[in-house]
């Protein structure tokens, strides 16, 4: 039905597991894509060098809310470590889409940026 | 459902078949000409016969290919001079509108804008009609005013007047047709209010000059910019009007070439008009194609094309008001554009899973973030419509949106 909108990404947008907050987070980020008004959020809970748990909030297109979920359900219980070597091919791989536009690119890595952000200790 | 245009003043088929982009095995769904136009195969022919048979540089050369292209460019000039009613020596040839308004900003509005000043904008200004104002308001203290909008999407009545009976109103800088609500603004009305209070009216007219007949005297506004491209001529060129008496007081813009008159080595004269603001070699083929563009329009009809357009958009609004949830900005009363949003479904999904049907719309704020706050959406989905466009583009354009629905709810 659509090459773009696979199963993973529309059942990950839909039927997101790790939506919501984590009141006693150790890390949290915020940004935005302004060009088209996605807005996320992500709080970490981390635990020596592991992410215990890990929830997202926000709103924007499906792309940038399916991979949030996708990143997060990935990074939960794995080691920081790992979780900061993600780079932007493990995006696409998690949304099942070898390939996408430039503009649409911006929506799948603002859940990475935001993820890195969070674990760097950035101030949003 | 209705077809193809019987009631249409234009012959859709026929003009779409001068259009090669539109001539293709797969129909494209062009839904985007308000970002930019397609073009028709005169001013692609033209831009090519420039290069092949009259290219040299222009008002330098005493060679006859110079003097050539130097007439063309001209007469390029007189095209566009007289397709918005003015004198060749009031008519600029700049990059673009946002070109255009920078040039007014910097040059006129340095020179006469001070501190404590106001410009009026609306609430409904695409940022190149915004930006340029900002800027200049942080360098000299002026102070920005906006005239806000009724929930329908006008200008709100009597904000102007009670703006400008604040006093110490310098300018006037509005949109003539809203690029997101379709809004076309009472431009004659406001130029006489705001020369009653001794005000200048700027005009960004990007999104009028392709759809109507334009007339700066009827309008007798001072400035009005509009840009080639969304008109079916090509990028890189547009028009900057500005009247005789101001240009004449008004700085030069950028210095080099082609500007002067009598270059020292401390101070220099300036060029006659217009070309005291055309520093450098101009866009000749870019001109020369714009000209061409004016001749497709007028030969088609501008009064033949609004009514296409108000057709169009009228249709567009009735099919997707059939849409539930979905809701639709603007007036009734509109230029050729719809913008909506819809409540399950972002519009950038919408408009890849447009894409995948061979649907081009715009999905964003439409360089209008002022306005999307005001509409309190991050963004909007817009489809617009030219003279290529029928009914059947508007229900392939409604058959998608229930496509795409059916993927994400």
């Amino acid at each position: 039905m659509s090459t773009l909108y696979t199963e993973i990404i529309q059942d990950a947008y839909k039927h997101p597991a790790h939506r919501g907050d984590l009141p006693d987070h150790s890390h949290s980020f915020e940004d935005e894509n302004p060009l088209c008004g996605d807005v996320l959020r992500m709080e970490l809970q981390v635990d020596g060098d592991r992410v215990r748990s890990a929830r997202f909030s926000g709103r924007g297109c499906a792309i940038s809310q399916a991979s949030a979920e996708l990143l997060l359900d990935r990074v939960e219980g794995r080691a920081v470590a790992d979780a900061l070597a993600l780079e932007k091919d493990d995006v696409l791989e998690e949304l099942g889409i070898p390939e996408i536009s430039p503009a649409r690119l911006k929506c799948a890595l603002l859940a990475l940026k935001v993820l890195k952000g969070a674990l760097y200790g950035l101030k949003a | 459902m209705m077809t193809t245009d019987l009631a249409s003043p234009l012959d859709v088929a026929a003009i779409r078949r001068d259009f090669p982009i539109l001539s293709g095995a797969t129909r494209l769904i062009y839904l985007d000409s308000a970002a930019t136009s397609q073009k028709p195969r005169p001013v692609i022919e033209r831009l090519a016969r420039y290069y092949e048979t009259q290219n040299a540089n222009v008002h330098r050369g005493v060679y006859r290919l110079a003097e050539e292209a130097t007439a063309a460019y001209e007469e390029a000039r007189a095209t566009l001079a007289r397709f918005i009613g003015a004198r060749p020596e009031e008519t600029i040839f700049v990059r673009n509108a946002t070109e255009g308004i920078n040039l007014v900003a910097n040059t006129w509005g340095a020179a006469n804008i001070g501190e404590g000043d106001v410009i009026v904008l609306t609430e409904m200004e695409h940022h190149s009609n915004l930006i340029p104002w900002q800027l200049l308001a942080e360098r000299t203290g002026a102070q920005l005013r906006y005239i806000g909008l009724t929930p329908d999407g006008r200008l709100q009545p009597d904000a102007l007047e009670e703006i400008l009976a604040g006093g110490r109103v310098k300018l006037v800088a509005t949109t003539y047709v809203s690029n997101v609500l379709g809004t076309v603004n009472p431009i004659a009305d406001m130029s006489r209010a705001a020369h009653a209070a001794g005000a200048r009216i700027l005009v960004d007219a990007a999104q009028a000059a392709p759809h109507f007949p334009l007339d700066v005297r009827r309008l007798d506004v001072d400035f009005l910019a509009l840009t080639g491209h969304k008109m079916l001529g090509p990028m890189g060129i547009g028009v900057l009007y500005g009247r005789q008496e101001i240009l004449d007081a008004m700085p030069p813009f950028l210095g080099g070439g082609e500007m002067i008159r009598r270059v020292g080595r401390e101070h220099s004269t300036w060029n006659d008009l217009p070309w005291k603001f055309e520093a450098g070699t101009p866009n000749v083929e870019g001109a020369v194609g714009l000209a061409e563009a004016v001749r497709y329009l007028e030969s088609v009809g501008l009064e033949a094309i609004a009514a296409h357009d108000r057709r169009l958009a009228a249709y567009a609004l009735s099919r997707l008001r059939e849409i539930p949830g979905l809701i639709a900005y603007g007036p009734e009363e509109r230029g050729a554009l719809v913008a909506f949003t819809l409540p399950d479904i972002h519009p950038h999904d919408l408009a890849s899973l447009l894409d995948e049907r061979d649907i081009a719309v715009r999905a964003g704020h439409h360089c209008a973030q002022l306005l999307h706050e005001r509409l309190d959406v991050p963004a909007t989905t817009r489809a617009s419509f030219y003279l290529y466009n029928d009914e059947r583009d508007v229900d392939t354009l409604v058959q998608g949106i229930g496509h795409a629905r059916e993927v994400m709810e």
